[in-house]
């Protein structure tokens, strides 16, 4: 049962990002700038919500697991689920809202703050303890504050640190001034770029001069807290511990060096910081190229890398289909001939179809692929197994929302032969008038006139008696409607109605040749009724018919039947022949009076 | 309102949902319900729970989530799912099997109770044998009805091993779904567009009635009777067309209502408030259709769905005696159909309501929990 979480929490993952997919499609292509962004980057996050509680999921299997190969399983699981959302994340800052400078830092941070977990157990374990000045980590959480530009919170240990140690009083309350005063960026109109500028070089320099007169000289946790604030990158980069990723080094020194940093600019400080932290002694990840990338705004690159990195396509072909809704992806022709974005929905769609219960989902994605979507969508709906009629019903009503005629065709004829396997005649004819295969419909009848004959009764009398409309798909079909409406009219005693519908049958040429001498029999005993049905012109009719008969039998004579069939002839040759004297007599008569 | 609408991701796709019948004196809304799934190698039957079992769960879990109290794997997709009392479930299959579950309360656990293997069956000409899906199932304790592709009519009691009567061949066409008219009378529909009562005293093997669409004999896929006025039946088409029928009167529909836009898997009048009456559809949607002329007594919780009034008659002046349901003079008063799905995509298999309480699972295998409809 272990097992299944993997794929169920995957599946998850499918269906709701599939909801949010045909919502993105769907939305307001009319809005424009700020509304339509705001509307996009509700996507983005509506996606990462998804990959969170996915990883959420995977998280509860693995600690819940007593299985070590799953619990390792799903951890990996949980690393890949958390590099996608922190790389999606970033993309979202950069591209979907694409932060300009100022905003561009404070994104930043929240980047880093939501993604470097490693510190939590120990900033956890400081601030519930006792005394948390006294504890050997302190300093090293104020650091991690610090760092990632959580000043409040620093300032707030400082405090306790203050009020432990009174000879540090003056030392104190300078840094922690410092630290109050730091300017941010704002996210509102409260100020222009230039203001803050101005305000932060001031600032700066207000660290510099206490730096440079000592002031911090007897405490050097606030010496290197005030070299930090000053930028100084040897200073930030003895933390390297608490900061575990070039990344994290990366937005601090924006954040102390460059706090309005552009878009544009980030990707000189980008891979500097990375060469700086790795320093040579580790090589990037394919996790550290992919951000490069992005930070670099190589989107393209961004999704050739992660296509690489991660084993199925549903991160690069959401991203890319997002991407591209926001008009960032030029129309970059694979050799193909078919853009990047439809690429990749189709390699993520035909996977889907792979599945035996998700291909559903992938309908929707190939809808949305205007280039080879059809013929995709086309060549994998005829490989879905029909297992049950409700199944079939499903598939046909996509094929047929999508004009797909001869799928549905293909797809009405296969039940319909399961159907007349199984000797349910309705079902089939229920099939057949779903394709409106006029075709199966005479099949099916034939099968019906063939079982009268061979039992002399009709069966399922319930479908044929109230075929409608239907009767008119094939001319089989009616004449079995009729035929059978025939022999309702003489067992309700209605003859001359009877007699009409008999004699059209034939003359209107919807009866079948093969079945002339047996409606010839069957007008035997209205010819032999004690009242006269059949009138002169009638009876005229139905002799000419015989001699038609007659006549193409004389043709193709068979050695065995033909005593019974000339018996038969001779019958109706007689029955007629008197009929017509009855009837003229009977006429004459009538015309006289 | 749409904040009371719960959604889940289960993982299957759900082919069936059913609320647990209260027990007669039960003075709260249900809080417990089943569902069935289809297209997975490994089909479930599970039991969920909904409401105030304390406080959050154990993953801190929005409260109003629905609880997975226990499942059970079932061979071949569940075509059909009722609840035969407060313990037993009468699940369909696609195999031909009927199964009845027993959900064992005090520790959580189901088990199967009791089984029909090859209740529906071909002969095909070929094989000797082959199954043929039970497509519906009616339970009125202790006998149970079902129906299937091979247009076969069994009569079940509980207890029995063998079935109590067959009709084979009843119907040269597929049933779709089977409801009880009166305690010894069945309505049947089937893809060739017949709604049909079987008189089960009767032995013989023909039904006592044939109703049938005009025109195109569009399949029916569901059926349901009216709580309270027994000729008054609704049933559901391929092309998502309602029919309403008064089975005292002709032999055709009263009234046809145009509503979805592809096949309705399943009909339900609100068991105690009639007036409404709610379908759901291939198409995505789920529509409610209320009925009800009291302006107070309208539901509130009408929102961003899709909403669409139609001019429909009926006779105000005796409401009691002359449902809504059947057109008579034209009238100034409405029908108000309001699709309860904003954001429709795949199928909405199934549905159920009790009380005020709305359940529904979809293709896009998620169960969604509303217990507050008429809030």
């Amino acid at each position: 049962k272990d097992q299944d979480i993997y794929i169920q929490t995957l599946r998850k993952l499918f269906n709701e990002s599939h909801g949010i997919f045909i919502g993105l499609q769907r939305s307001d292509e009319e809005l424009a700038g700020k509304s339509r962004r705001a509307q996009l980057v509700q996507v983005s996050k509506n996606y990462r919500s998804v990959i969170r509680a996915c990883m959420e999921d995977m998280h509860q299997a693995a600690i819940s697991t007593r299985d070590p190969a799953l619990q390792s399983q799903y951890s990996t699981q949980v690393s890949i689920l958390s590099a996608m959302e922190l790389i999606w994340n970033l993309c979202e800052i950069l591209f979907v809202e694409a932060a300009a400078a100022g905003p561009l830092l404070l994104r930043l941070l929240d980047w880093v703050r939501l993604h470097i977990c490693d510190v939590d157990n120990m900033v956890r374990e400081v601030l519930s303890s006792e005394n948390p000045s006294k504890h050997e980590l302190f300093w090293n959480v104020v650091d991690v504050f610090v760092l990632q530009g959580r000043m409040d919170e620093a300032r707030h240990l400082l405090s306790k640190e203050a009020s432990a140690n009174p000879t540090s009083v003056n030392m104190y309350k300078i840094l922690d001034d410092l630290m109050k005063k730091m300017p941010m960026p704002s996210l509102g109109n409260t100020q222009t770029l230039t203001e803050m500028e101005l305000k932060w070089q001031h600032w700066h320099e207000e660290c510099q001069r206490y730096l440079q007169d000592g002031t911090f000289a007897s405490n050097s946790h606030m010496e290197s807290i005030c070299k930090i604030l000053l930028g100084d990158e040897d200073a930030i980069l003895e933390k390297k511990e608490l900061m575990t990723t070039w990344y994290h080094f990366l937005v601090t020194r924006l954040l102390y060096s460059c706090p309005t940093v552009k878009p544009m600019e980030l990707r000189f400080y980008a891979q500097s910081s990375m060469d700086l932290f790795l320093g040579g002694e580790s090589s990037p990840e394919p996790l550290d190229t992919i951000l490069m990338a992005a930070f670099e705004f190589e989107m393209h690159q961004v999704i050739k890398e992660c296509s690489i990195a991660l084993s199925n396509w549903w991160f690069v072909a959401h991203l890319t289909d997002l991407l591209d809704h926001c008009k960032l992806l030029q129309s970059h022709n694979l050799y193909f001939g078919s853009n990047m974005r439809e690429f990749l929905l189709l390699e993520y769609a035909s996977g889907l179809f792979s599945h035996h219960s998700l291909w559903q989902l992938g309908v929707d994605y190939f809808d949305h692929c205007p280039e080879y979507g059809r013929v995709y969508l086309e060549l994998h709906i005829e490989r879905i197994p029909l297992n049950t009629e409700q199944k079939a019903l499903k598939v046909l009503r996509i094929c047929e929302q999508r004009q797909m005629h001869e799928q549905v065709r293909s797809i009405c004829k296969i039940m319909a032969m399961k159907a007349l396997r199984n000797n349910r005649l309705g079902s089939a004819l229920s099939w057949s008038i779903r394709a409106k295969d006029a075709a199966f419909a005479t099949l099916i009848s034939d099968r019906f006139l063939k079982d009268y004959c061979e039992r002399g009764c009709f069966s399922d009398l319930d479908l044929i008696d109230n075929l409608g409309p239907s009767m008119l798909l094939s001319d089989r079909l009616t004449f079995l409607g009729k035929y059978r409406e025939f022999h309702r009219l003489y067992g309700e005693k209605r003859f001359s109605e009877a007699a009409r519908l008999l004699l059209m049958l034939m003359t209107a040429h919807i009866a079948p040749c093969s079945f002339w001498m047996t409606l010839l029999t069957d007008a035997l005993p209205l010819l032999e009724q004690k009242e006269v049905v059949f009138s002169a012109e009638q009876t005229y009719e139905l002799m000419r018919c015989l001699e038609d008969l007659t006549a193409q039998k004389s043709n193709k004579q068979k050695f065995q039947d033909e005593d019974v069939e000339t018996t038969k002839v001779e019958m109706l040759r007689l029955a007629l022949a008197r009929n017509l004297a009855r009837v003229i007599v009977k006429e004459g008569t009538l015309e006289g009076s | 309102a749409m904040e009371e609408v719960c959604a889940k991701f289960v993982s299957q796709k759900i082919s069936k949902t059913r609320w647990r019948p209260l027990p007669a004196a039960a003075l709260h809304p249900p809080d417990v319900f089943a569902t069935g799934s289809w297209d997975n190698e490994d089909n479930r039957i599970s039991i969920w729970s909904v409401g105030d079992l304390g406080n959050a769960g154990v993953n801190g879990e929005y409260q109003g989530e629905p609880q997975l109290l226990c499942d059970i794997r079932h061979n071949g997709d569940v075509m059909d799912m009722q609840f035969l009392d407060q313990e037993r479930i009468v699940v369909a299959s696609s195999t031909g099997t009927v199964t009845v579950f027993r959900h064992h309360q005090n520790n959580q656990t189901l088990s199967a109770n009791h089984r029909w293997e090859k209740a529906h069956y071909h002969v095909d000409q070929d094989t000797s044998c082959g199954g043929a899906a039970c497509t519906g199932v009616v339970c009125n304790n202790p006998e149970i009805v079902t129906v299937g592709e091979d247009g076969r009519i069994n009569l079940f009691r509980a207890d029995q091993k063998d079935a109590v009567r067959t009709i084979d061949n009843a119907d040269s066409s597929t049933l779709h779904a089977v409801t009880f008219l009166r305690t010894t009378e069945i309505l049947t529909v089937n893809s060739i567009g017949q709604l049909k009562i079987w008189d089960l005293r009767q032995q013989r093997n023909e039904p006592s009635q044939i109703f049938s669409l005009t025109g195109d004999r569009v399949p029916l896929h569901c059926v349901d009777r009216h709580p309270n006025q027994q000729h008054i039946v609704a049933t559901g088409g391929q092309d998502g067309m309602l029919s309403i029928w008064d089975i005292r009167q002709g032999t055709i529909p009263v009234s046809l209502l145009n509503a979805h836009e592809a096949e309705m898997w399943e009909v339900h009048f609100h068991p105690s408030n009639p007036d409404h009456l709610f379908t759901c559809s291939e198409d995505g949607s789920l529509w409610h259709w209320d009925t009800s002329t009291d302006v107070s007594e309208k539901p509130s919780f009408l929102h961003q769905g899709g909403r669409s009034t139609a001019y429909f008659s009926h006779n105000t002046i005796n409401q009691s005696v002359i449902s809504a349901w059947l057109s008579n003079d034209p009238t100034k008063d409405r029908m108000e159909i309001t699709n309860l799905i904003p954001n429709q995509t795949l199928s909405v298999n199934s549905l159920d309501i009790l009380g005020p309480c709305l359940v529904y699972g979809t293709d896009a295998e998620a169960i969604y929990v509303n217990r507050q409809l008429f809030a």
